[in-house]
């Protein structure tokens, strides 16, 4: 964490950069949040630990109206977020200078919690094992055991997009153990479900939601200037739902608008308060997409089409999905 | 005094492109095909006009089934319209299937300006599939049910 400190004094130092966008230490040790710094003195707040979880490339829509360039830290899975909004138009590449951090899996607080930890401060990792220092001391547990769903799944430690990178290399493999998990395990455990269970599933995940909007203001592909849902005009505007069908209705258009944008980031279900899995609406959009369409990641690259702005005279008919039967 | 309905009377939107489903329907009709009155046909300038929101909607409002026809692959009047049309709803229709929403309360099929027969057909076993399925209960809105 120094050495990230260090070198973001001497970029705000030399001018290269007029901001510094990182996370600082929030209300309790377990939520730093993200911030900017705009003078050197301000980056002593600056953390970076295993429950900074925030994915900063949203925030470089903002910044890059600014004056200036701005200094991100960006962990791996952050910067596919990044590409996709490069693509899309929504930052500039000039605006940004990217630090390229290292990453072990980010943590779920929850999880921490819930092995008995109280008085959170801070968090460290050491191989395998996760170290948390707290009021009462410092406390061991496994790492696998306090990751985010998503980390357990993670799609590499490869920077797609960085100026430079500080904590880790260029093209470095994933450790043994943090890429074991089949993304798509749960959605093909749910798709083998007979239909009255897979909307039993769903409508008890959906019914709890609270319509905060958390999913969609951190969602790094939800960037639309002007949201369908804050309209008036809709029926699924701002405001809590009503009946089982807003529930579905906000989520089947929240994943349907990033289908094929989704980077798969895992934001969506990591910020909700109610912990719904929306990571698994759009990993069936992403599935889909690959099986009809060819493996595609978003923000993999700058330049490819997107699968649905793109097509190909072969395409399958959209009776495959009765065809081959039982949600597959 | 109300009358009662015990029978089901399914709820059908069709939603059909301007230049080649629409006037397929037309032709059914002018040619004296029967399809059931169950089918309430929205005509839209292109098939891709449908945005996937237009059938979740249709279905909040009651609709027991939606149909989306447009022309055939190649022959859209935009050039491309329907390859567009033939992804999104593929990928919607996965996705309902996926929540648990019955397969079979949604359809694509391709009609052309000459086919009144295929269209008629289309409809009344559209219909028919609609009947086996019954009320359409895991997509309404219950506030919009009379």
């Amino acid at each position: 964490m120094q050495e990230l400190i260090t070198r973001a004094k001497e970029l705000l130092a030399d001018g290269t950069v007029s901001r510094v966008l990182g996370w600082k230490k929030g209300d309790l040790g377990w939520d730093p949040e993200p911030a900017y710094f705009e003078k050197e003195e301000d980056l002593e707040g600056f953390v970076y630990n295993p429950f900074c979880g925030a994915n900063l490339s949203k925030y470089l829509i903002a910044a890059g109206k600014l004056e200036g360039r701005t200094l991100v830290f960006l962990k791996p899975c952050d910067t596919y977020s990044f590409n996709q909004l490069v693509k899309e138009h929504r930052v500039k590449k000039e605006k940004t200078y990217i630090i390229g951090v290292g990453c072990r899996g980010t943590l779920d607080p929850e999880k921490v919690r819930a092995a008995g930890m109280k008085g959170i401060e801070d968090a460290a990792v050491d191989g395998e094992t996760l170290k948390v220092a707290t009021l009462y001391g410092e406390k061991e547990m496994p790492l696998k055991d306090a990751l985010l769903d998503r980390c357990l799944v993670c799609k590499g430690k490869t920077h797609v997009a960085y100026d430079e990178l500080i904590g880790t290399q260029a093209g470095e493999e994933a450790g043994p153990g943090e890429l074991a998990g089949d993304r798509f395990a749960e959605v093909e455990r749910l798709e083998a479900l007979p239909p009255k269970e897979r909307f039993a599933f769903w409508q008890g995940q959906l019914s709890k939601c609270i319509r905060c909007n958390a999913c969609r203001n951190a969602c790094p592909a939800c960037s639309c200037l002007k949201c369908v849902f804050d309209s008036s005009q809709f029926d699924s505007s701002q405001k809590a739902n009503a009946d089982t069908f807003e529930e579905q209705m906000f989520h089947i258009i929240r994943a349907y608008h990033v289908a094929g944008r989704c980077t798969d980031c895992g934001e969506c279900s990591r910020v909700c308060p109610q912990g719904i899995p929306l990571h698994l609406l759009n990993r069936k959009f992403i599935k889909d997409i690959n099986t009809f369409y060819g493996e595609y990641q978003a923000g993999a690259d700058t330049e490819s089409r997107a699968p649905l702005t793109d097509f190909t005279f072969e395409d399958v008919e959209p009776g495959i999905v009765s065809k081959r039967g039982g949600g597959r | 005094m109300q009358v009662e309905h015990t029978e089901f009377r399914p709820k059908i939107v069709a939603f059909c492109c301007n230049w080649c489903s629409y006037a397929g329907a037309d032709l059914a009709g002018s040619s004296r095909l029967a399809y059931p009155a169950d089918v309430k046909i929205i005509r839209v300038p292109c098939s891709c006009r449908v945005n996937p929101m237009f059938i979740l909607r249709a279905f909040q409002r009651g609709a027991d089934g939606v149909i989306l026809c447009g022309c055939h692959p190649g022959d859209c009047h935009y050039t491309t319209g329907n390859y567009y049309a033939r992804r999104r709803m593929t990928l919607l229709f996965s996705m309902l299937d996926y929540l648990g929403v019955e397969d079979g309360r949604t359809r694509v099929e391709w009609v052309s300006a000459a086919e009144g027969v295929k269209f008629s057909a289309t409809m009344n076993e559209f219909v028919a599939k609609i009947h086996e399925l019954g009320e359409n209960v895991r997509l309404e809105d219950l506030r919009c049910k009379n």
